[in-house]
């Protein structure tokens, strides 16, 4: 990978003794697209809400976050607020209650205009309706005098989006952007995602709990369970080549497009608590192929090879040499 | 936006006259006035000659029907007491009243909430506990308790201040301080839990992903939202400016409304007694309507659903 946009490194989260996140490495390279999965809770968001320091005060966290070469995590609040909607822009699962209900749209995307372009005024105004134009909200320059109540849930998301895209950012995360929205909206928002990234240039961090979704928009895939990254790979070779029993289990979970009808199979159990982690791997009390060995200590991720990597044992000893 | 204020008007005065028929009812199954103010060994025909007098021998729907025309002529009846009329002795103790209840309000207001927005800022923290703590202690002390315990350190003890009575500002102090600190504690928590239900709505966290500094996303993102459900505690305190000092002006001795209230009821000085409740009902009445407008005026959600 070239020089990295953001890497995280070793960050951890924990919630007043239960920790959510165990550990993650992560690189973004600058325009590349990344899907997150895992299911809920697995702490795919707290990732990226700790990243930009905008989880709730009691939440511990520790490890590191660079952003270029400028290190976001214990920065003080000034430098954070620079690059929060402005060179890391991020949107959110609930578009309806992710915009103030008092204010109207205009004032809100010319806002971060203003905070991160020095837009005022008629300008901001106009570069506001631009915008809204851009991310498809039709009658622009009406809907900027809108409040939040009077657009549907896919305008609403248009209007996160084009808030983000205020401040030209190098990263959009885009937190379960459409899981709020039905399917015919859900594929516009997709659609939008990937059009505007083509035209910009700027990378994508895709949180989902849907391989679908993200093997549609992303060039590569991290897999997340309890807290950690299970496994990553760019997505054609996530899906024909599925290293970690986990990974295995989500893609067998999905039904088949062609084929007899067949079961979908579920994976057996529960994500187990953060407060009482298994030890060894979090995965091992759910998975079929696990032995005495996986209880023994959390496994690193290795190579499967150059851009896969997996964190299980079996992964590089059941690998078929080629 | 007529047709809700119609509506509003309506409804408001539909409430007053709600409450001038109830305490007219009430009232005058409550006791005899005659018996009251003449006293138990007044000769009986003195008693007749006074009910005669003031019309009280008639069936009471005759007398309710003579009242509500006279009040919608705008003849509250003189004082049984002193015959002088009603409504000049209750407008010459509204003075008095709103001497302190102004003040006061700007005590609940200026200390109320500043502290509950400092609380939820700071929630769980040390600011935090103290300030709940003090608001739980000024709302469940009594005002008739604190009142006397400041009244015991303040005027016996340090003797700085005096007890009770009307003849300088310093007399108004304590009952001022009295039901302010009342009023700022209930005002105190209302404010912090109406901030911190905004402050954990996902719009607060979109201001920061945008960054906005935190006291801009205070100012200018949570306020505006707290301020809708906070308006309505604050517009229940401007409508009791002139009803709300019935218990401080009676520990005080200090000469409002409320004590005038105290006394005719005590008294069954009826024309007294429904001139002020009028006056109560029509005050809390308009404040209610200011607040129905403001939130139009603060939340756009309502304005399209009231136009």
């Amino acid at each position: 990978m070239s020089e990295p946009l953001v890497a995280l490194r070793g960050l951890a989260v924990d919630f007043g003794g239960a920790p959510a996140l165990r550990g993650i490495d992560l690189a973004v390279a600058p325009g590349e697209a990344l899907g997150l999965v895992g299911e809920s809770g697995c702490g795919k968001s707290v990732t990226w809400l700790a990243a930009l320091g905008l989880l709730p005060g009691r939440a511990r966290v520790t490890g590191s976050v660079r952003l270029g070469g400028e290190e976001l995590l214990g920065a003080p609040p000034a430098v954070l607020d620079r690059v929060r909607g402005g060179r890391v822009a991020m949107i959110f699962q609930d578009p309806a209650s992710s915009l103030n209900p008092v204010h109207r749209i205009g004032r809100q995307v010319a806002e971060a205009l203003g905070l991160h372009g020095g837009l005022r005024g008629a300008v901001a105004r106009a570069e506001a309706r631009r915008l809204l134009d851009q991310v498809g909200i039709p009658d622009a320059g009406r809907r900027l005098d809108a409040y939040p109540h009077e657009l549907s849930g896919g305008q609403s998301q248009r209007v996160m989006i084009a808030m983000a895209l205020a401040s030209r950012p190098e990263l959009l995360v885009a937190d379960e952007p459409t899981t709020a929205l039905d399917v015919t909206i859900q594929a516009q928002i997709l659609e939008l995602l990937g059009a505007l990234r083509r035209e910009t240039g700027m990378a994508l961090v895709l949180i989902s709990h849907d391989l679908g979704v993200v093997a549609e928009t992303c060039e590569r895939v991290a897999v997340m369970y309890a807290g950690r990254i299970v496994e990553e790979a760019p997505v054609g070779r996530l899906f024909e080549r599925p290293t970690h029993p986990y990974t295995q289990g989500l893609l067998g979970a999905l039904p088949p497009l062609d084929g007899p009808r067949r079961p979908l199979a579920a994976i057996p159990g529960g994500v187990p608590e953060p407060g009482a982690m298994p030890p060894g791997c979090a995965f091992a009390p759910r998975c079929t192929q696990a032995e005495p060995a996986c209880a023994a200590g959390v496994p690193e991720a290795v190579a499967v090879e150059p851009g896969h990597a997996a964190a299980c044992l079996r992964a590089t000893r059941d690998l078929v040499p080629a | 936006m007529l047709r809700f204020l119609g509506f509003r008007l309506l409804r408001a005065a539909v409430t007053i006259v709600l409450v001038v028929s109830f305490a007219f009812v009430v009232l005058r199954l409550s006791g005899d006035p005659a018996q009251i103010i003449m006293g138990a060994d007044a000769p009986p025909e003195a008693i007749v000659a006074f009910r005669r007098a003031w019309g009280l021998e008639e069936p009471l729907w005759r007398q309710y029907l003579r009242y509500f025309g006279a009040i919608v002529s705008g003849d509250l009846g003189r004082s049984m007491r002193d015959g002088r009329d009603a409504i000049a002795l209750v407008a010459e103790r509204i003075p008095a009243t709103l001497a302190l209840t102004i003040p006061a309000l700007l005590i609940k207001l200026g200390l109320g909430i500043p502290a509950g927005i400092t609380a939820a800022l700071h929630r769980n923290s040390l600011i935090d506990r103290a300030v709940m703590m003090l608001a739980v202690a000024g709302f469940t002390v009594p005002s008739f308790v604190l009142g006397l315990l400041l009244v015991l350190l303040f005027a016996v003890q340090l003797g700085w201040l005096p007890s009770g009575g009307q003849e300088g500002w310093r007399h108004a102090v304590l009952p001022i301080v009295t039901m302010g600190i009342g009023g700022a504690a209930v005002l105190a928590r209302f404010t912090r839990s109406a901030m911190l239900e905004v402050l954990g709505q996902p719009y607060i966290r979109t201001a920061s992903a945008k960054g906005v500094p935190w006291r801009a996303v205070v100012w200018g993102h949570a306020l505006p939202n707290a301020a809708i459900p906070t308006v309505t505690i604050i517009g229940f305190m401007v409508g009791s400016l002139i009803a709300g000092a019935v218990v401080v002006e009676s520990v005080f001795s200090w000469p409002g409304v409320g004590r005038l209230l105290v006394v005719a009821v005590a008294n069954r000085d009826l024309a007294v007694v429904q001139c002020i409740l009028l006056l109560v009902a029509a005050t809390m009445v308009t404040a209610n309507l200011v607040v129905d407008l403001l939130y139009g005026a603060l939340d756009p959600r309502l304005r399209q659903r009231t136009a």
